[in-house]
Parts: structure tokens; sequence; C-alpha cells
């Protein structure tokens, strides 16, 4: 009796020590409805991009003088025409595929690039780290819409290019954040514990300096998701990005602008659906982060 | 318990009376406002010609207040830090030098067991893969070195089965620092550097984990070196105590030998401060005043001469050298050696 009080059985899910900690962080973000929601948002405006020519039946390069600007709810047109009288929803639909390749693409390239980079000057330190972060400083002389205007503009008109001067715009932001988190991880005991047990450099940055700071670099990227979908629609406004007639949101907001007094609720959709696009992704990455953290 | 473990601990290679450590002229300085147009603006002289000597299967305490050097001390032992210059001998053999002990086999021999238990465990991992972790880098299959991080978190107390799967914030501070002593002794070291490792824990629990000290002192034949600024605990567990004072050392010899008669005026201080139940021994007056002088390019002579009462001329002149006044007793103060002209000297 007094054996059983002293010695409590352990269930057998805890004895199984060891466990996973992709699976708890799985079942945390399980737990937050917040981030489920927002998530689901977005992989319903993924699906219907990807699935717009088997989902929608309208045609999103069909134009109509006689409809022009319809209001949202007319009939046959559930969110109404653009200003040459092609379907609002069909064009939402086609214009996502565009805006979230070129919302998502730059800033995961530099979110790979910036972290790569920035990483290895937090973890380097001195030297190597001052003249990284100083060449870095040479692109935050410009004012990021104009550089990417003039980068856009060298390289020529297209939608890789306008990407690829995105992502060159992003670079040095997150390789910001990327050093500043480590540099901060770097002189904590548990590295330094680390490099006492005679382990390479690479080797420590991948068991304990990775997980510690992908989370801040991964949040702040997500939120220049929408900046990146803004500033390409810029570029497509100056003829450097998406051409028309091609659907694409920033595009979309641009032309519509003219609209803003004739229906100014149609005009405001393709900015509504950036709005809840990169707010989806700001808000799921900020739960995914806390997911992440076990020390709470 | 040691025979189990597949890392296989370093042999004996000097024999008993081979001293496991012998540190010769250890010496750092930080230098100030480098940077790219910054001139050279001095240095601190954090460690300033340190030797140690440390027998084998002892504990030598370093003491010293805060400030003097002790933790760069065991940093610059584990070359997290490069030293300027000194030589280390592990166990007689020269290390990271050609021919010498190279440097990862000093890592696998020396660990070091930080002051604060939750800083030095990686958030995001389970303890028994940061224990298992050394032993990864040292070659050990990942099933193997989870199975001798189980037998060690054993070995410190903790069931493998409820603890082991935890993560650092899920344990109390006595248990991190349990966490942290296992996973030192998972490379099967011989000298262990505990750098104020019980200091943030309360009485009991420090009680507790020193006692666990001492038996994995005797049980694996360890030797320690035990930085603290609490002298109380210096006099229990140490066999040889080292008084430092701003990156030098002052004071060396057997611990009640030194606490029964320190020579040092320095050590007279630490000692007349340490708190006594009895009220026959009530401090009456400030043991010592001031602070200790920068120690950024300190001046020529005994860096104690400012804060000591029996300073003389001859102090600022002279740099007191270490003279033995008994059986591994030595000191360096100018009125421990009688030809050095200080009126007090005997």
């Amino acid at each position: 009796m007094s054996n059983a009080l002293t010695q409590p059985t352990v269930p057998a899910s805890i004895k199984q020590a060891s466990r996973n900690y992709w699976v708890g962080v799985l079942r945390r973000i399980g737990r937050e409805k917040l981030t489920v929601v927002c998530a689901a948002i977005l992989l319903l405006i993924v699906l219907l991009a990807l699935l717009a020519p088997w989902l929608i039946g309208a045609d999103p390069y069909k134009t109509s003088m006689i409809r022009r600007l319809l209001p949202i709810g007319s009939p046959g047109y559930l969110l109404g025409t653009d200003e040459l009288g092609r379907d609002m929803i069909a064009r939402l639909a086609y214009g996502g595929r565009m805006s979230l390749l070129i919302g998502v693409m730059p800033v995961f390239i530099a979110f790979v690039i910036g972290s790569v980079v920035g990483i290895f000057a937090g973890y380097a330190g001195g030297r190597i780290n001052m003249a990284i972060m100083r060449l870095l400083d040479v692109f935050y002389a410009f004012p990021s819409v104009l550089l990417a205007v003039a980068i856009a503009g060298a390289l020529g008109q297209g939608i890789s290019n306008s990407i690829l001067a995105l992502t060159l715009i992003f670079i040095p932001q997150l390789t910001r954040i990327a050093e500043s988190v480590t540099t901060q991880v770097r002189t904590l005991d548990y590295v330094e514990a680390a490099r006492m047990s005679g382990a390479s450099s690479l080797t420590i940055i991948r068991v304990h300096i990775l997980g510690n700071v992908l989370g801040p670099i991964f949040v702040y990227a997500t939120g220049l998701v929408s900046v990146s979908m803004i500033l390409a629609s810029g570029l497509s406004f100056l003829g450097l990005g998406v051409k028309p007639p091609e659907p694409e949101w920033g595009l979309m907001l641009n032309t519509l602008r003219s609209a803003i007094y004739v229906n100014p609720w149609v005009a405001a959709l393709p900015g509504a659906m950036i709005f809840i696009t990169s707010m989806c992704f700001n808000l799921m990455a900020d739960g995914i982060r806390s997911a992440m953290e076990v020390t709470e | 318990m040691s025979n189990d473990l597949p890392l296989p601990s370093a042999e004996d290679r000097g024999g008993p009376a081979q001293p496991i450590l012998i540190v010769n002229g250890l010496r750092k300085h930080f230098p100030l406002g480098g940077g790219l147009f910054g001139g050279n603006k001095g240095a601190v002289h954090a460690v300033d010609g340190v030797n140690i000597t440390v027998p084998k299967r002892t504990t030598l305490g370093i003491v010293g207040e805060s400030g003097c050097g002790k933790s760069t001390t065991a940093r610059l032992l584990t070359r997290l830090i490069e030293p300027d210059e000194g030589e280390v001998i592990f166990d007689g053999e020269a290390v990271g030098v050609p021919g010498g002990m190279p440097l990862k086999e000093l890592r696998r021999n020396l660990q070091l067991v930080f002051q604060d238990s939750f800083a030095s465990l990686n958030p995001r991992m389970t303890i028994e893969r940061a224990i298992a972790f050394g032993p990864q880098v040292h070659g050990l299959p990942a099933s193997e070195a989870i199975e001798r991080s189980r037998h060690l978190l054993d070995r410190v107390g903790l069931e493998p089965g409820r603890f082991g799967g935890r993560y650092p914030h899920e344990l109390s501070g006595g248990q991190r620092q349990r966490v942290n002593i296992a996973r030192a002794l998972a490379f099967n070291p011989r000298l262990i550097i505990l750098d104020e490792s019980v200091s943030a824990l309360d009485k009991s629990v420090q009680a507790q984990v020193l006692n666990l000290l001492m038996d994995l002192k005797d049980e694996l034949k360890l030797t320690y070196m035990f930085i603290s600024h609490d002298l109380n605990v210096v006099q229990y567990i140490s066999d040889h105590v080292m008084v430092m004072y701003l990156g030098q050392v002052v004071e060396v010899g057997p611990v009640e030998e030194v606490y029964a008669h320190p020579r040092h005026p320095y050590t007279k201080a630490l000692l007349s401060a340490v708190p006594s139940l009895d009220p026959a021994r009530r401090t009456e007056r400030t043991p010592l005043t001031g602070d200790p002088p920068n120690p950024i390019n300190p001046p020529p002579g005994c860096r104690f001469r400012d804060r000591c009462p029996k300073a003389h001329a001859v102090c600022a002149e002279i740099a007191p050298p270490s003279v033995a006044v008994g059986a591994d007793h030595r000191v360096a103060c100018l009125m421990a050696d009688p030809a050095s002209g200080h009126p007090d000297a005997s």
C-alpha cells in the first residue's frame, strides 16, 4: 500500500519519453482557433486560384462595354464587373495565381537567402559580420519602392524580373533580422556548451541555432508578403511587372482606381483580397511561432 | 557504473602524482575600442599571469569578488576564449601544441558546468537529447547516445522515464543543474569546472547537488575546479583554495591552512566578511572599503595596495611575486617576503 503511494504508476504515454517536437507543435496549433481559421482561409484562396479554370465558368478576359462597373450582387455577376465589364469573380480567382506567386515567391527566396547569410554573419561575428552587414546597409540608402523600380527597369519588363527585383529588396531586411536574432542566441550558455563539446560550427547551427532563430525570421517574412504584393502592383502600374489584361490583384486595384467614385465597393475588392491574404499570413505565422515556443 | 558506459574514459597517463592540470602564465587582455577606426585604447587585464596546479582527484576552490577573472579563467581553460599567452598541461601533456593533446581531446576530458541552469540548456531540446548531443558529436550512434543519456539521468537522480522527454522549462532549477552535470559527465571527463554551478540554487537544493557532486567525484575518480563566491561552500567541498584578485592569484594553499592562517591581507578581509553564527566572532569593522581598481591598464606594483590596510611605498614599486609560506601554501604579498623591503615583512 505504501509502496503504491510513494511510487505512483506513470502512464505509458509519459514513460514513452522522447516526445516528438513537431507532433507537439501541431497539437498546439490545433488549439489556436485563430490560426486554424487563417490557415483555412489561405487554403481556400490558394485552392480557388489553382482550380480557377475548373471552378469558375466565366472568362476573366471577356470584356463587355454594356456591362461595365456593375455593382456587387448583379444577376450573373455576383461580385459585379470591372471597368471593362469583365466578371470580378473570375478576375479575382485568376488574379490570385499571379498575386500569390508574386507575393510569396520573392519573400520565400529572400527568406532562404537572408536566413543563410544572416545566420552565418551572426554566428561568425566580428569582422565578417561587420563586412556583410555594412555591405547590405547600402541597400537601405534607397527607398525600397525606388530600388525595386530601378532594378526592374534595368532588368526589363516581365514577371520573373519583377520577382527578382523584389527578392533583392527583401534580402537585406531578412538578413538583418536573421543576424540580430542569431547574435542574441549565439552568446547563450547552451551554444557555448555545444562549442565546448567539440562540435563543428555547422552542427551547432543546425542543432542548436536554427530552431531558435527561424521562428522570428519566419514571422517577419510573412509580414513582407503583403508588402511584396503592393510593390508588385506598383511595378505593374509602371509597366514593369504584370501586363494588362493579365489579372493580378495589385494591377486590378490600380486600374479600378478611376472607378472609385462610381462603384467604390467593386473597386475595393482586389484590395480586400490583398488585405485578407496578408492578414491571414501574418496571423498564421504568429500562431505557428507561438506554437513552436516550448517555453511559455 | 563507469564501466558500462560506451564511451571509454580517457586513461590515466601520468600516474597519481602527476597533477591533472598545470597552468603556467595564463594571460588574457581584452582590447578596448577596436572597431574599424577606433585606435587602441588599452585593454582590460582580465587574467594576468595565472598559475594553477590541480592534483588528481582533488577539488580546487577558486574564490574572489566579481570581476576578478574567475569565470574568464574557466573559459580560457576550456578554450571558449583563446588565451593570449599561457601553457596548459593536461595530465602531463601540453595542450594545443604540435605533438601534444589536441583540442578536441581536451574538451572531452575537461567540461564546464555553468551558473545559469536555464540558459545553458537549449529550450527546444528534450533533456535526454541535450545530454546525448555531446557523445554523438564524438561519434556515438544516436540510439546508444540516448541510452547513455538515460543512464546518466538516472545517475544524477532524475528518473529517465519521467524526465527524459521533458523540456528545460518543465524542470526546477535544481533538476536542471543535475541535467547540466549529467551533460558534462556524458563525455566521461576527468576534470570538471563548476562555474558558480550551485550559486543560483537555494540552500537545501544546493546541499543536495553538492552531495551528488561529492559522490560522483569518488565514484568516477573526478577532479573539480569549483568557482564560487560562497566561502562556506568552498570550505566544505575543496581540498585546496585559490584566491583571485583583479586577474591575479593572490593566495593559494590547502583549504584548512588558508582558512586558519590567511597570509594575504585580501584573503584576511574576505574571510572576516563571512557571516558567523557565533556572537563572539561578531564583525566589528568593515573588513574592506572601496572597489577594486579599474582593470583597464592597472598601475604597476601590487594591485591591492589602494585598499590594503598595510600598504607601504614599496608596494607601488614592486609587483609582489608568489612566495612559498608553507607546504603548498603560496602568497603574492611583499609582507611574506623578508627581502622585499616592506616594514611589516616577516
